[in-house]
C-alpha cells in the first residue's frame, strides 16, 4: 500500500528542515546541548522519514549508499587530522591550539548568559563537524540497510 | 633519534596510525585491488613499526607518558587542576610494552597473511577497516593509564572482533558465533561501565594510578573488583567463562582468529592491571584469596580446555579448546605470583619467576597459536574442510604449510628447542616449589595437548595422497611469508629465551609488581 499523497509531501517539505536542524545542533555543538553525535543523528532522521513515507527504491535514487559511506569516512578522517592538527602546532595529538593562537575560532566561550558566538571553542567546532557528517553517513547507512526489506506491498 | 618528531608522540601514533589507515580505506578500496592492498600492507608495517619503536623506547628509557590535548604531552598534571590528571593519558610502562610487541609482530603476520588468504571474499575493504580498528583497540587497552578509556577501547574491539568473526556469513553460523561474541562482549563492557562507575562516584577520578592512590577497599570497591575482574577473565576465555571461545575461534577467518588471540590477551593484560595496579596491597589480607581465585580458575582451563579438545572433529575448534588451555598457564604463572606478593622471600625465590612464565607465555602462545591457527587457515584455504576426519595426505603438496604446523604443535606441547618449552619450563619449576600438585596438573596438561596435536599432524599431513584433495598445492607467498614471520619468533624465542626474560619479561614482571612506580610516574613521588 502507498503512503497517502499527503504524508509524502509532508516527508519531503520536512526533510530539508530535518538537515538544517540537525546542522544547527552540529554548528552550535560547543556552545549548546547537543553536539556532532547529536546533529548527526538528526540529520540521519531525515532518511527514516523519507524510508517510512517513500518506497526504498524512491529513497536510494537520492540518497546514495556509497555517498553515505564517503561521509563516514570523511567525517572519521576531519575528525582524525583535527587530532594531527595538533602535532604540527607543537603541542600533542588532540590539543586544542586553535583557541588562543589560531586565526578562526580562537576565543573561548564567555561564562554565563550570551548570545551565543559561533566564532570560539578552537577546535572543538571542528571536531563536531568530524563527527556529525560521520554520524550522518554511518546512521543512514545503517538505516538503508535495515529498512530496505520496505517494499510496496503488491495488490 | 630519541628526541624526534616521530619518537615524542610514540604514543599518540600508536593509536592513530591504524585508525587513520581504517578510515582511509573504504576510499583507497575504490581505487582497485592493488592500491588496497597495497594500503593494507602501508598500514601494518607502520603500525608495527610505531609499536616496536614505542616499546623499544620504554625498554630504554622506562615508563612513556602520553597526555593527550595538553600544553606538553610528558605532563599529566596541568597546573590549574589541583593534583588531578584530567586529561587522557596514555601510561605505557614494561608490561604495556610487552602487550605492544605482541600486537605488533601478531598484527604485521597476520595482515600480511590475510592479504592473500581473503583475497577471494568480497567486501574486503570493510574486512580491513575492522582488522585496523580491532589492532587501533587492542593497542589502545594495552596502553591506556585512564580506566574509561580502556572501556572504550575495550569496545571497540570487541565490536570490530564481533563483526570480523561475522564476515564469513557461512550459512548464518559466523553470523550466529558473531552475535554470541558481540551479546557477551557487550555484557561484559556493562559490568565493566557499571564498575568504573562505582569508583568514579567514590573517587572522582578516572585515571588508573590517581584511583589507585585513592582507593580504600570499601564495600563498593570490592563490588567493583567483581564487575571488572568477571567479565576480563570471561574475555580472556578462562573457564568456566569460555563457552564463547570455540564459536567465535572456528568461525572467524583464520587471520583474524590468530589476532582474536591477542584481543583476548588484552583482557588479560586488564585483569592483571586490575589486580596488581588498580588493588594492587589493598588486597594484602587477601593475596592468597585472589591469586588461588587466577590458580584456580589458571587450573580448570587448563584441565578443562584440553579434554574438551581432544574429541573434537573441527580442526579450528580442537586449537580454540587448546587455546582456553594455555590460557590457564598464564593464569596459573601470574596467579602463584599473586597468591606469594605479601611474602617477600618466596616472591624472590620463586613467585618471580612465576610470573615471568606466565607473561612469556602471553606472547609464546600469542605466537605459536596464531601459527596455528594459520596454518589451520591455510589447510582450510587449500583443500575447503576443516573436518579432520575428511583430511589427509596433505603433506606431500603443502610442505611448508606442513613444517610450520609442526613447529607450532610442538612449541604448544612444550617440547624444546621451541618458545612454548622455555615459558613453561619457568612455569613448571616455580610452581613446584609452590605446590606440586599445581605443576604436575601442568605437565599432565602438556602431555595431552602433545596427544592431542600428534593425532591432528597425523589426520592432516600424514598418509597416502587422496584423489579429492588432487588440486591442492601449496598456499600462496603471502601467506607462506606471515606464517614464517611467527615462526621465526617460535624458533628464535625457544632457541635463545634468556635475551627476551632479560629484556622484555623480567621488566614487564617489575612493572606488574611496582604498584608505587606507577603512581608516581603520574602523581610524583607519593
Amino acid at each position: 500500500m502507498k503512503m497517502t499523497k499527503i504524508v509524502r509531501t509532508t516527508a519531503d517539505l520536512f526533510f530539508p528542515f530535518c538537515l538544517v536542524f540537525g546542522l544547527y545542533v552540529v554548528v552550535h555543538g560547543h556552545l549548546t546541548p547537543g553536539g556532532g553525535f547529536q546533529g548527526g543523528a538528526v540529520m540521519a532522521t531525515g532518511t527514516a522519514l523519507l524510508l517510512v513515507a517513500r518506497a526504498y527504491d524512491d529513497v536510494t535514487g537520492r540518497i546514495r549508499k556509497g555517498a553515505m559511506k564517503a561521509c563516514e569516512a570523511a567525517g572519521l578522517l576531519i575528525f582524525l587530522c583535527a587530532g594531527f592538527s595538533g602535532l604540527f602546532a607543537g603541542r600533542p595529538f588532540m590539543a586544542n591550539w586553535l583557541a588562543p593562537a589560531g586565526q578562526w575560532f580562537r576565543t573561548f566561550v564567555a561564562h554565563g548568559p550570551n548570545p551565543g558566538d559561533l566564532n570560539t571553542a578552537g577546535l572543538l567546532p571542528l571536531l563536531n563537524f568530524g563527527v556529525g557528517i560521520e554520524v550522518l553517513g554511518g546512521l543512514t547507512v545503517i538505516l538503508l540497510y535495515m529498512l530496505s526489506g520496505i517494499k510496496e506491498e503488491k495488490k | 633519534m630519541m628526541d624526534t618528531f616521530v619518537m615524542r608522540h610514540l604514543p599518540a601514533l600508536l593509536i592513530a596510525v591504524p585508525l587513520f589507515a581504517a578510515f582511509l580505506m573504504p576510499i583507497v578500496g575504490n581505487a582497485g585491488r592493488v592500491a588496497r592492498n597495497a594500503w593494507v600492507l602501508l598500514g601494518a608495517l607502520a603500525t608495527s613499526a610505531v609499536g616496536l619503536a614505542l616499546a623499544w623506547k620504554v625498554l630504554a628509557t622506562g615508563t612513556v607518558l602520553y597526555v593527550f590535548g595538553a600544553a606538553a604531552a610528558h605532563l599529566p598534571l596541568p597546573m590549574d587542576s589541583g593534583g588531578i590528571p584530567i586529561r587522557i593519558v596514555f601510561q605505557v610502562d614494561a608490561l604495556s610494552a610487552l602487550m605492544v610487541v605482541i600486537a605488533s609482530l601478531s598484527s604485521l603476520g597476520i595482515t600480511i597473511y590475510s592479504l592473500a588468504a581473503e583475497s577471494r571474499q568480497s567486501g574486503l575493504e570493510t574486512f580491513y577497516a575492522m582488522l585496523f580498528l580491532l589492532v587501533a583497540g587492542v593497542l589502545g587497552m594495552v596502553s591506556t593509564g585512564d580506566l574509561f578509556n580502556f572501556f572504550v577501547f575495550l569496545e571497540i574491539s570487541s565490536l570490530a572482533g564481533a563483526a570480523l568473526v561475522a564476515y564469513r556469513v557461512d550459512n548464518g553460523v559466523a553470523v550466529e558465533a558473531g552475535l554470541k561474541y558481540a551479546l557477551l562482549s557487550t555484557l561484559g563492557a556493562l559490568a565493566v561501565l557499571t564498575a568504573i562507575g562505582i569508583l568514579v562516584g567514590q573517587y572522582d577520578a578516572l585515571n588508573l594510578a590517581t584511583l589507585a592512590s585513592r582507593l580504600q577497599f570499601t564495600t563498593l570497591d570490592k563490588i567493583a573488583l567483581v564487575l571488572l575482574a568477571v567479565p576480563l577473565a570471561m574475555k580472556c576465555g578462562a573457564v568456566p567463562m569460555h563457552f564463547w571461545t570455540p564459536d567465535a575461534y572456528t568461525t572467524a577467518p583464520s587471520s583474524v582468529t590468530a589476532f582474536l588471540v591477542v584481543s583476548s590477551q588484552a583482557s588479560l593484560y586488564g585483569l592483571f592491571r586490575i589486580l596488581f595496579t588498580l588493588y594492587g596491597h589493598l588486597l594484602q589480607f587477601s593475596w592468597a584469596t585472589f591469586g588461588w581465585f587466577l590458580i584456580v580458575v589458571g587450573v580448570l582451563s587448563m584441565f578443562v580446555g584440553v579434554t574438551m579438545a581432544i574429541p573434537q572433529k573441527d580442526v579450528k575448534r580442537l586449537m580454540a579448546y587448546h587455546a582456553v588451555s594455555q590460557t590457564g598457564y598464564m593464569l596459573l604463572g601470574v596467579g602463584v605470583g599473586l597468591a606469594v606478593l605479601g611474602n617477600a622471600d618466596a616472591l624472590a625465590t620463586y613467585g618471580r619467576t612465576a610470573m615471568a612464565g606466565g607473561l612469556f607465555h602471553i606472547i609464546n602462545h600469542a605466537m605459536y597459536k596464531g601459527l596455528l591457527f594459520l596454518t589451520a587457515g591455510a589447510v582450510f584455504y587449500r583443500a575447503g574442510t576443516r573436518n579432520l576426519n575428511k583430511l589427509g595426505g596433505l603433506g606431500h603438496d603443502m610442505p611448508w604449510t606442513m613444517v610450520f604446523f609442526m613447529i607450532g604443535a610442538l612449541a604448544i606441547a612444550g617440547v624444546p628447542p621451541f618458545n612454548g618449552f622455555a615459558s613453561k619450563l619457568l612455569i613448571y619449576e616455580s610452581v613446584f616449589r609452590f605446590s606440586p600438585f599445581l605443576s604436575i596438573v601442568a605437565m599432565i596438561v602438556s602431555i595431552l595437548t602433545l596427544a592431542s596435536f600428534v593425532k591432528v599432524f597425523h589426520s592432516m599431513f600424514l598418509g597416502p595422497r587422496r584423489a579429492e584433495f588432487a588440486a591442492v598445492r601449496e598456499v600462496p607467498a603471502p601467506m607462506l611469508a606471515g606464517m614464517a614471520l611467527l615462526a621465526v619468533f617460535v624458533v628464535a624465542a625457544g632457541l635463545a629465551p634468556r635475551p627476551f626474560v632479560d629484556h622484555l619479561i623480567q621488566p614487564a614482571v617489575d612493572a606488574l609488581v611496582d604498584r608505587a612506580g606507577y603512581i608516581a610516574a603520574i602523581l610524583g613521588g607519593s
